[in-house]
């Protein structure tokens, strides 16, 4: 029962981030309003019982991904965006479609897939059994995810780097 | 009573307690800094404010309390608000996990040493460090001045630059003692080998480039001397915090030294033994004497920290960054390296 209120609450309070994220006009607003949804993720994985990714959802994504996105907007000096005169036709129609539109989506996934729901706490994640299966069943994909980091982390400095150290023939 | 409201009480108890004794310890520690150095250069420090200069963290708080609380125009006034209670709320939420002896027996429970005991303690306080990069960040943006946003953004890069090194010094720890559960580390490091010399990961555990690795990406999480460039008077004006007053000034001042008692207690749990020393007396004085090697191991690691802070110059920035990515992360990676081939060879601590 506890479960289920906590995860109710958190769900809510992760949602009620999503929207804000949309309607906030400063972007550090949604910045953080985007750390509040990673943070109640976190929370959600920690009631599936997936403690190991719930703390590395916040070491990885709220505490360093969404940082460099924080710096990127204080040093881009993003200010606030301008808003115009929305069309109100669209308002009326379009926010109980779009959640018309959701409920339909939901209510066949749920009455038509094979799927069941995870009951809460079903799925311990503690970090042994984690790590046997990242370097015993998933060595090959952990291995390749590395390889991919590694080439963003080449694309972003040769983005990056000053245009004089490009291929000579593409200067302008 | 039953167990669950045992445990109610007992936690409600502990965490005032633990509160308590911080916010001691962290006025406390000011204290002692200012004494430290203040000898270190040949000078008193505070004696003049009660016996030793003991009141003067009183003098110190009533000063931060009754001064004027200054708003500067123009600030993005919510994250100025906020960014000053995210540092001091992530200082203090990392102390819930770290244990400080082992069980007491009073009124014929077993109450532990520690607020709480999750399986993942080293991960919590990891990732609570990198929520608190949000506060400095913050601080430095929303106070609409050049120096203070300069500042925190130096500060918060540091911050996240020597996190990795942090991390990546403690998952020596971790390959050693096979556990992310603090108590379980201090555990492992129970015993001695070779008759007299005490099991700590230091020593055993070949941990001993580890704990200097540590020991430098603590400083500079911390922003301490000889890292501490984002907030020294001599070059930002005081960086993020320049534009705060009163209140808001204490509680950024408040973060920064419980991060560092934080940090200390991190070390002495992971490297020095924890709480494990000789035991002797009687049962009363049993009881006790864990916490009390405990407190003496984290008072020697801050004695350090305030020597250093006393003793060298500090880097400039590019030489900060060169350093923690050029030099300590290289370095960490192969501490890594050579425990988990140790460790392959030997086997770990527990068998």
């Amino acid at each position: 029962m506890l479960h289920l209120v906590l995860f109710l609450v958190f769900g809510a309070i992760c949602v009620a981030g999503a929207i804000n994220l949309l309607a906030q006009s400063h972007p550090i607003s949604s910045a953080l309003s985007l750390v509040v949804v990673m943070a109640s993720l976190a929370v959600e994985y920690l009631l599936l019982g997936a403690e190991f990714v719930a703390a590395v959802q916040v070491i990885v994504y709220a505490g360093a991904v969404m940082v460099l996105f924080v710096f990127v907007i204080m040093l881009l000096n993003a200010g606030e965006e301008e808003r115009t005169k929305g069309s109100h036709v669209a308002l009326i129609l379009g926010v109980p479609g779009v959640l018309a539109g959701g409920l339909l989506v939901a209510w066949v996934l749920i009455e038509r897939s094979g799927t069941q729901t995870v009951a809460l706490g079903a799925l311990p994640g503690f970090p042994k059994a984690i790590g046997n299966l990242l370097f015993h069943e998933f060595l090959l994909p952990f291995e390749v995810t590395s390889i991919l980091v590694l080439i963003a982390i080449m694309g972003a400095v040769v983005l990056a780097s000053s245009p004089e150290t490009k291929a000579p023939g593409k200067e302008s | 009573m039953s167990s669950f409201e045992v445990f109610i009480v007992a936690s409600i108890v502990k965490i005032v307690l633990v509160i308590l004794v911080l916010l001691t310890a962290v006025a406390y520690t000011v204290w002692l800094e200012r004494k430290i150095v203040g000898h270190m250069q040949n000078r008193w420090g505070p004696s003049r404010v009660g016996p030793f200069g003991l009141l003067q963290p009183l003098a110190d708080g009533a000063k931060f309390l009754l001064k004027e609380d200054l708003t500067p125009p123009h600030v993005y006034k919510p994250l100025f608000i906020a960014a000053p209670m995210i540092a001091v709320v992530c200082a203090l939420t990392s102390i819930s996990v770290i244990p400080f002896g082992t069980s007491i027996p009073i009124l014929g429970h077993a109450i532990p040493m520690q607020i709480t005991d999750i399986n993942i303690g080293l991960l919590l306080i990891l990732g609570v460090t990198s929520v608190g990069v949000y506060g400095v960040a913050l601080a430095g943006w929303s106070s609409n001045s050049k120096y203070s946003l300069l500042g925190g953004l130096r500060a918060s890069a540091q911050m996240i630059s020597y996190e990795i090194c942090l991390g990546l010094s403690l998952v020596g720890v971790l390959i050693v003692s096979g556990s992310f559960s603090l108590r379980e580390i201090v555990q492992s490091q129970s015993g001695h080998f070779w008759g007299f010399l005490p099991k700590w990961n230091i020593l055993h555990g070949g941990q001993l480039l580890g704990f200097f690795i540590y020991l430098m990406a603590a400083y500079a999480e911390t922003n301490r001397i000889p890292f501490d460039l984002p907030e020294a008077e001599t070059e930002l004006v005081a960086g993020y915090h320049t534009e705060y007053s009163a209140m808001k000034f204490a509680m950024f001042f408040m973060a920064e030294y419980a991060n560092m008692i934080t940090v200390a207690c991190l070390a002495t749990l992971l490297f020095l033994g924890g709480w494990g020393g000789p035991i002797f007396g009687p049962p009363v004085l049993q009881a006790i004497l864990p916490t009390f090697w405990f407190v003496a191991k984290v008072f020697v690691f801050l004695f350090v920290y305030i020597w250093v802070r006393g003793t060298l110059p500090r880097f400039r920035y590019d030489q900060l960054m060169a350093f923690g990515w050029k030099f300590l992360f290289p370095l960490a990676v192969a501490n890594l390296v050579v425990t988990a081939l140790l460790v392959a060879l030997f086997g770990t601590s527990r068998g």
